[in-house]
């Protein structure tokens, strides 16, 4: 199993920001999902966050929300899933450079009880996956989701502009692998503007946030905007506009082209 | 029957049982914990219960009248069958005592804007009514299904000034609806008050929906105590996220001779695949923000359902419901697209009244609960709202049975 934190401290001890793409697991093909992951790793993902389709994200805009349907209407299920991150893990083991990549599940908190817990536990350990991100599991509800079932996987809790200082605190506290800053109150999607109130928050909670190590994320549609952010946090997550570059793309390489300039904004 | 002696919930957690919680994104969260500490003051409140009752009195046209069904207890020949009048509220249902409420709270809370989800647009409509009255920006969430079937009650929000958003993703229905008004608040929280219509969602809406609902029930007891002098011994309500169940129910929990019937939409059939028997057919699960008996797949996906009528037209139910299924307090039973229709007939054709698809539930069900009961006993049907929406419908499915 592969340590989140320590993977993000290494990249940031070299100079650079971590970068965590986003993908929807199983979209745009079953088929071609493992290699579209492979090629986002090679052209400088730190991590990958597979999304686990759901048919009623809340937390997520119109694109996010087209790329689950579409993977749900391919068949897409949890097992689906755990083989993709067994053979992505097998990738990442047999490949120098990119060994110690992370791979991190994102999903809503129904596919995984109707799974089992336990049993999403075991699969998701052996098929070399590190962390969990639940959307609609929030503090309140830590306790009831999170049972003694996880041992190793660890738990990737959010915050958000919406929180105060107190709560950042304890998300800061129970939150393993690093904290998800979600820059602005909204769904997951494109933004062209991030207003001054949004760097200020961001400053906020990187400054309260000491125990983890903090990634943002949330609307980072560019570069530029990952150079933006690059002063508040230790990552950036980007998602929406890689699944859009996905959905328009012709080629493979022109996503890995993407993946790049995004990678090369990361210092 | 399992009840505990003393009916208590929810709990500090929002939970009934196991059931309901805080299943949402950080984000609310801060507007879920105002909005209850505002409430739990604003319910020990005598200057909001005051501005409350006589907003109910004065505008709603609270109390709703007990009428004895006489044509209706003949027709069965059996208990005596008495109707909650909800169709008479102002807005033609029972969702304008909640949307009373919830205006009240937000207006405490300093919020300029509104937004509401609607199937049946009879809670739009309630919605876009209080925000007309209170001078709030009002958006309603209705899903392309329901605009299509029910587009009387959509040219009704526009005419009361409220914008309504079309909701194209999923099964287009009330579900929808509500998770894309759940995306609006994440985004707008600082000035938005969401007005869930029934009681579903986050800790704390199912219990300030049931209580401003529980109006119902508690005029009920009153009302029946001055007619029969006594406590009915059956009360029945349709239930779709199950508000109007929960507020005639509510006040008669700790009554335990009085035996409370929730009837869900069993669509074409409850083998058919194509229905919304939530309680009788669902398995626990969490889904827009709350722990409660889902219709859901072998892998947790949720199930597009199917009710002629669209208030009724959804995968989840309330969490208390769900509770008051396991302590067996409630009995849920389901009826088809067919049986409702038939009802509404009934109904006109026996008490002159024209009860909307979804209330249509609950009188169908007469026709299973009427032979079992005896002369002496009273039975309540909750007619939660009219059906004059509904009229579209009606005559496209049993046109030429009435012309």
């Amino acid at each position: 199993m592969k340590k989140i934190s320590e993977h993000i401290e290494q990249i940031n001890k070299s100079g650079r920001k971590a970068l965590s793409i986003f993908l929807t697991a199983g979209f745009p093909t079953k088929e071609n999902f493992v290699e579209l992951a492979t090629t986002v790793l090679e052209n400088g993902a730190d991590m990958l966050e597979i999304g686990i389709p759901f048919s009623d994200p809340l937390a997520d805009g119109q694109i996010i929300q087209s790329s689950s349907q579409a993977a749900l209407e391919n068949g897409v299920t949890l097992k689906d899933v755990f083989h993709y991150c067994e053979k992505i893990s097998a990738k990442i083991d047999k490949s120098r450079f990119l060994r110690d990549k992370p791979l991190i599940l994102m999903g809503y908190a129904n596919p995984i009880l109707k799974y089992g817990i336990k049993n999403f536990c075991t699969d998701a350990e052996s098929s070399g996956v590190s962390g969990l991100i639940v959307p609609d599991v929030p503090l309140e509800e830590y306790e009831s989701f999170y049972n003694s079932d996880f041992k190793s996987l660890e738990k990737i809790l959010l915050t958000t502009p919406t929180s105060s200082d107190e709560r950042i605190k304890e998300i800061d506290q129970r939150s393993e692998g690093f904290v998800y800053c979600v820059s602005v109150t909204g769904t997951t999607g494109i933004k062209n503007k991030f207003d001054e109130n949004v760097l200020k928050n961001l400053e906020r909670t990187y400054t309260i946030v000491k125990k983890n190590k903090m990634l943002i994320g949330f609307g980072i549609s560019n570069a530029q905007n990952v150079k933006t952010f690059a002063p508040y946090c230790d990552g950036v997550i980007v998602g929406s506009a890689v699944i859009k570059k996905i959905s328009e793309a012709k080629t493979i390489s022109e996503i890995g082209g993407f993946i790049k300039e995004l990678s090369d904004a990361c210092v | 029957m399992k009840t505990q002696t003393a009916y208590n919930f929810p709990d500090a957690k929002g939970k009934f049982g196991i059931y309901g919680g805080k299943f949402v994104p950080e984000t609310l969260i801060s507007a879920l914990t105002e909005l209850e500490k505002l409430y739990r003051e604003a319910r020990h409140d005598k200057e909001f219960q005051d501005e409350l009752d006589s907003l109910q009195r004065e505008y709603n046209g609270r109390p709703t009248p007990l009428t004895f069904a006489k044509r209706l207890t003949d027709h069965y020949g059996k208990a005596k069958i008495y109707l909650k009048r909800e169709d008479l509220c102002h807005t033609g249902a029972h969702k304008l005592n909640n949307a009373l409420g919830q205006i009240l709270l937000a207006k405490k809370l300093g919020k300029t804007r509104i937004i509401a989800e609607t199937g049946a647009g009879q809670h739009g409509v309630a919605t876009a009514t209080v925000c007309a009255k209170f001078g709030l920006k009002c958006v309603v969430y209705m899903g392309e299904v329901d605009i299509e079937r029910q587009k009387l009650n959509v040219f009704r929000m526009k005419m009361l000034g409220a914008e309504v958003v079309p909701v194209k993703s999923g099964s287009r229905t009330l579900k929808d609806a509500t998770s894309e008004a759940i995306r609006d608040w994440v985004t707008n929280v600082s000035d938005t008050h969401y007005i869930i219509g029934s009681v579903v969602g986050p800790h704390p809406y199912p219990m300030i929906v049931r209580d401003f609902q529980s109006v119902i029930g508690n005029e009920t007891k009153d009302q029946l105590r001055n007619s029969e002098n006594q406590l009915p011994d059956y009360i029945v309500a349709c239930v779709g996220g199950g508000s109007n169940a929960i507020g005639i129910f509510y006040p008669f929990i700790n009554d335990k001779n009085v035996k409370l019937i929730g009837v869900e939409a069993a669509g074409y059939g409850i083998d058919s695949g194509k229905h919304c028997a939530t309680l009788t057919l669902g398995q626990p699960g969490v889904f827009q923000g709350m722990k409660t008996y889902l219709l859901q797949d072998a892998n947790g996906q949720i199930s597009e359902v199917h009710s002629i009528s669209a208030g009724l037209d959804y995968p989840g139910v309330g969490p208390e419901h769900s509770l008051l299924k396991d302590i067996e307090r409630v009995r849920y039973e389901s009826v088809t697209d067919n049986e409702a229709l038939d009802a509404t007939l009934l109904l006109s054709k026996l008490e002159g009244i024209l009860s909307a698809l979804e209330t249509a539930h609950a009188i169908a069900y007469l026709n299973k609960l009427m032979p079992t009961t005896n002369k002496d006993e009273i039975v309540v049907v909750n007619i939660s709202g009219r059906g004059d929406k509904d009229l579209n419908t009606i005559i496209s499915q049993i046109g030429e049975k009435v012309l």
